[in-house]
Parts: structure tokens; sequence; C-alpha cells
């Protein structure tokens, strides 16, 4: 299966043959081309496509999205339609019932959207800056850091651990996010570190 | 997994066991129809349930959850008893001729050495004898009544076909049915694969179910080969990769470990990561630890990290436990004893078991932080739901700070699948309000934790202040610069030992792989085994080259697959002794008389020439384990054990109650039912709809309305006992809790006769909580045990005990 024609030079290809060839050959006058020219195109020729994989399970199916704006071009992109990838080996452009409703995870109304803050007692979230949230965080880490790291052991061996504070790491976030939160976890000296492998 | 999902196509045999593909992992599961359609493969599904795996399978076999052991060991038995054995793999390539030292013994259920208080093993005596030469002693004849495939004979005999029906509730001629297709895989012209997933891993000795299946596997030289393996089918779309990476208590990235409070210097560490050769002439890869763990230690400290400070070791945190798992975190949380926690998309008020347990945790905190594109229960464990989450929110005195992240259609990276394949992705959208990417998240809190410590001093600032953070933009990481610190750096110009005037990598570029890696402060390399996809050629995590010549499904130009784009693992062990393919139709790499080449890259040093060097190089053995020596803390061969709570008693080892090196926390232990409780009568079980995924698509309105109610699942039988209708609501409790839903009678589930008494099965699906577009409802984890396997703590999801009763609806 070597796919040397991508979907997006399918597409294009398609389009220019119809345009060139197939109207003219058939002897359609200016009337047919005007008309053709007033049919709406096709929504996903206009769309910027962008490469990716589903984020559920780890059969890693190829997934395109469509963009209404290109987010390479620094532009506002809104996905509007999200497809299997027919060259991605594994899954030759299927989805399952979760991949296929792909957009909805996207546009969930349930999506976060601003930091928020719940205080003790509260019944309820308020809306913070990034900045009071994160500086808020890294005063409550440092605090309990501060009083609770243990150097040594009782028998004076350099421990540097930290166990008051835990990490649960995910299980959808990139490699290279991954390798970042290493980082910056085990740097602070902690142990209480797992990801969702387990479950 | 060791093969991955396109090679299934290359099967002779599927197993499903322990997993259910087709509605888990449908896109992955069509390479089975592939199997099946092309070369007449066959499918064999053992479960409790009749799943749709099971009803497109050649045969299908019932199973009592928690009893796979029991039910494998005894297909080894039958392979061994009709002489079904791959014998020039077995004694070429697994350790069944390796003598085991003389005070090693299995009796009453436990192997030699056991401290019941402890519940753990001395296991000094669980290895092989050692010759005076400094090498294991081998009886290549095996006829050494000590040798690994003695005991292994000895081991497995008690699972005869009777004694599997008892324990598994398996009618015999169902049992013998799949164990006679699956031995015909013993010929090295016919092959097997195994897919597993959370239904082996989810139990108190889930890793001895793999185990097991993987001895059955060598056995049947079913390891290396085109169309074989062990196939983990995984989880989550990165588990694969955030396990590879090292996110874990006791873990370094690739597969490193963190030093215990003993080891109190890099010498000591090294100590007893040396793999010495246990055979001559093996390569024991792991000899190149050193190189990986301080190019590691480079990559995170650049240079702080030297010689003189032995590379920062003290900086690492040293373990005084095993590890500080999900379940320990839980549970020193419940004592008091933590302060805060961070979830970065991760949700485990619902993941993980024993609900009331887990609120009560989250509830004595000071503060708590959640990261996610969704807003999670989690994050919300403080507000009340009725009976879906009935806390007190008032007494509740945690902080929460939930953050926005980005989810994988507005983010860029790689993630790794279960076939091993890195896998780049790009982002498309614009991600909503103020969300922020998890790179700029976690940069913020390094960034902004390093300012405090540098303004106001405090405990032991040195590894986070020297923690190497050259990025462009310190604020926020790019995935190709975290991308290519994984790969790895030349920091000065290496070197080829073996020719020291040619030149591995010049100072400055990155690796070309690990090979090039090295002990000295001259490399650096976030991750070893995913060194290779981010060099000097380009990312080759982003190649998209469809080519596969001749069709053997590797597509070794799509992606990048660890370690060294190899697309399957062990491929040496594909050929014979004298490296000609054991199956031609199969081939994958052969010796050429100079060195191994074909389809795949070697699994083996190119050069290494076949009878001097075994296949199984990260092996000190250069051979795969039968008997896995002192490497598992319950026992080198598995054992059948029942789950904690058991509808029936162990019948193999009537006094052992549950996996005897299992962890079990005390106030645990008083929340298990008795086995064959009569209060909790009933085996219950857990598992995904193929509409959902987990606590995910709760949020996705398609997917909340495709499966939208909570309910159990009961067979015909026990409905009809208990008077409980199709659609009626009942009440299913467990000693922890108590949950309420509808009944789905069904014909998927029967009762098994387990030792000549009926069991009945109770199913619970897993998606409903009570954030997100999706009605209202409970989770398994209001019900299940908090204990998990003895090796890696897995929580016992797939088999707990529970009661069930008709109750009356909710007024409309």
């Amino acid at each position: 299966m070597n796919m040397e024609l991508s979907r997006r030079q399918f597409l294009g290809a398609a389009g220019a043959g119809v345009a060139a060839t197939t109207l003219g050959a058939l002897g359609f006058g200016d009337i047919e081309a005007a008309h053709a020219e007033a049919i709406r195109a096709f929504k996903l020729v206009s769309t910027t496509e962008t490469r990716n994989t589903c984020p559920y399970c780890s059969v890693a199916c190829g997934v395109i999205l469509y963009s209404k704006g290109d987010r390479k071009k620094g532009e506002q992109a809104e996905i509007i339609h999200i497809e299997g990838d027919t060259d991605h080996p594994t899954n030759r452009g299927t989805l399952c019932p979760k991949g296929s409703a792909l957009l909805d995870f996207v546009k969930s109304e349930t999506r976060l959207k601003y930091p928020m803050i719940r205080k003790p007692g509260s019944d309820k979230f308020e809306r913070v800056s990034w900045d009071e949230a994160l500086d808020r965080i890294v005063r409550l880490m440092k605090d309990d850091r501060d009083a609770n790291f243990v150097e040594k052991n009782k028998d004076g061996v350099t421990v540097n651990r930290w166990t008051t504070t835990g990490f649960l790491a995910a299980s959808a976030t990139t490699n290279e996010t991954a390798w970042e939160t290493y980082k910056v976890v085990r740097s602070t000296g902690m142990l209480v570190f797992d990801n969702q492998a387990r479950v | 997994m060791t093969n991955s999902w396109t090679d299934i196509k290359n099967t002779d045999l599927v197993i499903i066991m322990g997993g259910n593909a087709a509605e888990a992992h449908p896109c992955g599961f069509k390479w089975v129809t592939e199997a099946k359609a092309n070369r007449g493969a066959k499918l064999i599904v053992v479960d409790p349930r009749f799943t749709r795996s099971a009803s497109v399978a050649d045969l299908y076999a019932p199973i009592r959850q928690g009893t796979d052991i029991a039910f494998l060991l005894g297909v080894i038995n039958h392979c061994i008893q009709n002489d079904k054995v791959q014998w020039d793999y077995v004694k070429a390539f697994t350790n069944a001729a390796y003598i085991v030292k003389d005070g090693f013994a299995f009796k009453d259920g436990l192997f030699t050495g056991y401290d019941e208080a402890k519940r753990d093993y001395d296991k000094s005596t669980w290895d092989y004898v050692i010759g005076l030469d400094g090498y294991a002693v081998v009886d290549d004849t095996l006829t050494n009544p000590r040798c690994v495939w003695n005991l292994l004979k000895d081991h497995v005999s008690v699972y005869t076909p009777d004694m599997v029906e008892r324990i598994c509730g398996t009618p015999k001629d169902k049992f013998l049915k799949v164990a006679e297709m699956i031995a015909e895989c013993s010929s090295p012209t016919k092959v097997m694969t195994s897919m597993y997933a959370l239904g082996w891993t989810q139990h108190s000795k889930g890793s001895q179910n793999i185990r097991a299946m993987a001895m059955l596997q060598l056995i049947l030289g079913n390891i290396g080969m085109r169309g074989g393996g062990m196939n983990a089918l995984r989880g989550h779309s990165n588990i694969q990769g955030l396990t590879d990476v090292g996110l874990m208590s006791n873990l370094l990235p690739g597969y490193l470990t963190l030093p215990i409070e003993k080891e109190v210097d890099l010498e000591t560490y090294m100590s007893t990561r040396g793999f010495k050769p246990l055979r001559p002439n093996q390569m024991s890869y792991w000899q190149n630890y050193r190189k990986f763990f301080v190019s590691f230690q480079k990559a995170m400290w650049g240079p702080a990290a030297t010689p003189e400070n032995d590379f920062a070791y003290d900086w690492l945190p040293k373990l005084d436990l095993p590890g500080y798992d999900v379940l320990r975190a839980f549970e020193l949380m419940n004592q008091g004893k933590m302060t805060g926690y961070m979830c970065q998309g991760f949700n485990p008020l619902l993941a993980a078991p024993n609900r009331k347990k887990l609120t009560d945790a989250l509830s004595k905190l000071k503060y708590l932080v959640t990261m996610d594109p969704l807003d999670t229960e989690t994050a919300r464990f403080w507000e009340n739901h009725g009976e879906y989450n009935e806390v007190d929110t008032a007494q509740i005195q945690t902080e929460v700070i939930q953050l926005p992240s980005t989810c994988f259609a507005e983010d860029e990276g790689s993630l790794t699948n279960s076939s091993r394949w890195l896998q780049w992705h790009w982002p498309g959208g614009t991600p909503p309000g103020e969300a922020k990417t998890d790179n700029w998240i976690m940069a913020q809190i390094h960034v902004r934790l390093k300012e405090l410590y540098r303004r106001e001093g405090g405990k032991f600032p040195d590894p986070i202040v020297n923690l190497d953070w050259a990025y462009a933009d310190a604020n926020e990481p790019t995935a190709e610069e975290l991308a290519k610190e994984i790969n790895g750096k030349a920091l000065a110009t290496v070197y080829d030992t073996a020719d020291p005037t040619k030149v591995l990598a010049e100072a400055g570029k990155l690796v070309p792989g690990f090979a090039a890696l090295r002990d000295d402060g001259s490399t650096s390399s976030g991750c070893w085994i995913y060194a290779g996809c981010f060099n000097e050629n380009g990312n080759n995590m982003a190649r998209r080259d469809t080519s596969d010549p001749d069709e053997t499904g590797a597509y070794s130009k799509w992606a990048f697959s660890w370690p060294a784009n190899r697309r399957i693992l062990y491929n040496r062990a594909s050929a014979d002794l004298n490296g000609k393919a054991w199956d031609p139709s199969r081939k994958l790499i052969e010796w050429d008389g100079a060195k191994w080449a074909g389809y795949d890259v070697p699994d083996i040093a190119p050069t290494a020439k076949p009878r001097d060097v075994g296949p199984f190089i990260m092996n000190p053995e250069g051979v795969s384990r039968l008997f896995s020596r002192a490497m598992m803390r319950d026992g080198p061969f598995p054992a059948h054990y029942e789950p904690f709570e058991s509808p029936v008693g162990n019948l193999v080892a009537p006094n052992v109650r549950g996996n005897p090196a299992a962890r079990v926390f005390a106030d645990d232990f008083k929340q298990f039912a008795e086995p064959a409780s009569a209060e909790f009568p009933y085996a219950a079980t857990s598992y995904r709809l193929t509409e959902h995924f987990h606590y995910w698509t709760k949020h996705v309105r398609v997917n909340a309305v495709l499966q939208p109610e909570f309910f159990v699942e009961i067979s015909e039988e026990l409905a009809a006992e208990k008077g409980i209708t199709g659609g009626g609501w009942v009440r299913v409790w467990s000693k922890r809790g108590s949950i309420r839903a509808k009944a789905m009678v069904t014909k998927r589930i029967k009762p098994l006769i387990c030792d000549g008494k009926p069991v009945h099965v109770v199913g619970i699906p897993l998606h409903w909580g009570f954030t997100g577009a999706a009605r209202k409802g409970f989770g398994p984890n209001s019900l299940t045990p908090f204990v998990g396997d003895a090796n890696i703590e897995t929580p016992e999801y797939k088999a707990f005990l529970v009661n069930i009763e008709p109750i009356a609806g909710p007024v409309a």
C-alpha cells in the first residue's frame, strides 16, 4: 500500500480536473459554467488540514483535523471536522465510535477555559488569572517542601526526598510534555510520582 | 507490544484473553479480521463475558475472572504432556536447561522463603547454580531434575483439565479444544499471537498472568516471530510513552531505576547494575547502564552534573520504600501524611479504587491542583451531587486550583502507541478561552518555583536552580526542543570505540542513536530507548512513508519505533540456531554469513554470530526466562491464587488467601469480603463499552447519547433467582460502597460451575460520574477493593465480590 498521492493532492487534482476537462468535454456552455460557479464549493476544500492522532486508545489511529483558519499562519483556527487518515497504516481511514465523535470532544461544553480556585470550605470555583493561580501553586509547593523535605535519613545518609506533595501524570500528554514534566517534578525531589499506566 | 498492530495480519491463531479488542481497540482489531480473511487464521476468545470479540471468534471459552493463571498453566501442562513443544527453540533460546539452586521449592502454594508478617519472600534461593567459571550451570540434555524445564513440568502438573474446570469454570471439553488449537502452534511454521489488556493487568497477580502467557509463547517458539509475540494492547494513547519516559515513583526514563537509600553513592548504585553475562559471549546489553544513566543526568542538570559530583547523583531523591504508586499516595493522604497533590490529565476520583477512601483522602489535603482540558470529578470532589457525590462541602478544607489545558487538537508532539511507534502530531485548532499547553504550565511551575528559591532561599534548592533549562523561551519549551533533548546530544565529539578514527557524532550534534551514548559526561540523552527519534536526519517521528517491502506489515519508514526503529522485538529469535528463518514465509532477519539482515533492524549486534550470541540480549543469560529468578516479588513461576475477594476458596492451596506477596494496607484488609462470602456471593468485574473511553467521553455529547445510562449486566439465571427484570432497578453493593443501576439481563453472561457450585458474574461498565454531558451515574470504583498487583500495584478491578437486589426505581 504505497499512497504517494496525498488526500490533499487528490482533492486538488480532482477539482482542477472537473473545471478543466469534464465540463468542457461535455460541451457545457457559459450558462452551465455560470451555474457551476454559483454552487457553493465543497466545504472542506477551503479548510486547513492538519495531521494528528486520536487521543483515546493506544492504537493511535491517524486523524485529519479540518479547520477554518490556519494556526501556522498565526490565524485563529476553528476545527470544524475530524476524520480518519486514509494514509495511516494502522487504521487506514477508519475510526471507531469514539474517534468518529472527536469533534464533540474538542468542542465539549465542559472544556475548561479559565483557571479557577476553590477556597477551603467554599461551595464554588472562582475565576482567577494565570498569574494568581501559578503564584499560589508555587507558594503552596515551596512552603510544603521547605517544611517537609528530608535531606538526610536517620542514618545520616543523603536522601533529598520530598514525600508530602505528589504528582499524578497523565496518559495522553505527549512524550515531550512527559519529559518536561519529569524534569520539573523530579528536580524538586518528589517521590510520590505516578502515571495512569496502572489503571 | 513485542510486535505491532499491522503485524497481526501475519498470524495463524489469535488468542484474546484479558482483553476485548473488538470493542476496546476496534480499529486495531481489523488486523485480526485481515488475518482471518486472508490467511485463514483462527480466533479464540477466553473471557467471563461473551464479548463482541467472542462473537466473531472461532472458539469462545468462558472463564471465571481471576483464574487465568490456572488456565494458562493448564495449557502449558497440556503442551508438555503431549509433546507440543518447539524443542529447538526451547533448548536454545530459553533457560529450560539452567540448573536451579537446591533450596528452591514450591509447597502449599508458597515458594521458599515466605515471611507471612512481611507478606514478602526471602528470594535468595530463587536463582541458578553458578559454576566455578562464574557462569550459570546448564544441562542441555534436560535430564537433571533441578533444571528449569523439569521444575516447570512438576510445577504445572497439578493443572490438569479437570482441575482447570474446577477452578476456572471452563467446561473441560472447551478447555481441551482451546489447548489443542494452541498446541498446534508449537510447529515452527505455525504462529499464535496473544492480545491482552487490562483484563489481565487489573488483578493482584496481573504481572504473573502475563508471564504465564509469555512462557507459553516461548514454549511454542512464538516470540520474535512475525505474527507472534506478546501484545499488550494498552489503554490510553500515550500510556506507553509516559511509562517509557519513566513517570513513575521508582523509575528513571528508559526503564532505569531510581536509587534506593542504601545506595549511598554512584558506585554503590552501579554495583548492582553491572549485568555481568551469565553465559559466555552474551551481549547482556544492560552492561551499558552507566552510559544511559550518566547521559540522563546530563540531560537533567547539564554542566552542573560533573564527574566530581558523581554527575549530580545526590540530586536524585532516594527511595525508602519500593515505590510511591497511586495506591500508596492515597493511603498516605488518608493517613493525613500529605499536604498537596497535583493531577495532570488524570481523574483519580473515578480511576482509583474504593471511592469513599479517595474522597476521605482528598479531603485531608491542604491543596489539590488539577490540569485538564475537561472539568473532572476530581477537581470537584468537594461539590455535593446528591447520591453521586455525597459530601459535606463546608467541612472540606482543601484548596483546589483548577488549570485549563489544551487537548490533542491544539498541541504538538509525539505519542507512543502500543506498537511502540512514536508518531508526531500537529496542532490544528486554537485553544478555548485561556487554556494553555501542558508545556507552558509545567514551565511556569518550574520557572516561578526557581525564582522563589533564588529570592528566598530554602531547603536544598540545588537540583531546582541548576535544572538544565536552556530553551529559547524559558517560559515555554517547544516540542521540538524537548524531543531533541530526549534523543540526546554529543557534548564533545564522540568516536567509535572499535575504530577511534571514526566520528559517531560531532560535538554539539544530535546523537544518531543510543550506541553513541557515553558514561564520561560527553553525551546527554533524556530517555536512551528513544535515542534516534530526532537526530541529524530530522524528526523521524514525523515520517509518513507508507512503503512496506513485500508487505510484511513492518512499515519501517512510518514514524519511529523504539528501540532503534526496530519493529519486532527479539527478532533474532525468528531464525533458527544457524540464522535461517524457522518459517521461510515469515522471514524477518537472517544471517548471511557475515551479518544479520532482512526486513527489520536486527535485535542483536549485526555481526554477532549465530550459535555464539543468544537472541535475548537484555538478559545476562542471552536466553529468555521460563524461570524468572528473583525478579518478581511473588515467585519465579506463576501460581494460581484467587482474587482477594473470591467466590470460592483456593483449590490448589487452601490456606493461601489472595496473592501472598501482594501489599495490603491494614485498613483495607478489614474491608475485604471473606472468600466464598455468604454476604457478598457474586463475582463482579468491570469493563468499558465500545462507545466510551473511560471518563472523557462523558463530556462528549455523541458518546453520551450512544450509551446514555449506567447499567449493570447479569445473567438470566441470576435475574430469575433474585427476581430482577430487564430494565428494572437494582442495588449493587460491596463491603466498601453501594450503587444503584438499571439491570441489563443478558445471555452474554452465564453462570459458571466452579468445583460443582454455580458462580454468578455481575458486569459493571465504567464511564459515568457527575460532570460532563452524560447523565449522572456511578463507577465501579465505588465498589472495588484497594489492593494492587504484587509487582506493579495495578488495582484489582477485574475480580471482586458484590451482592445485588431489585429495588424500586426513582420517582420520575
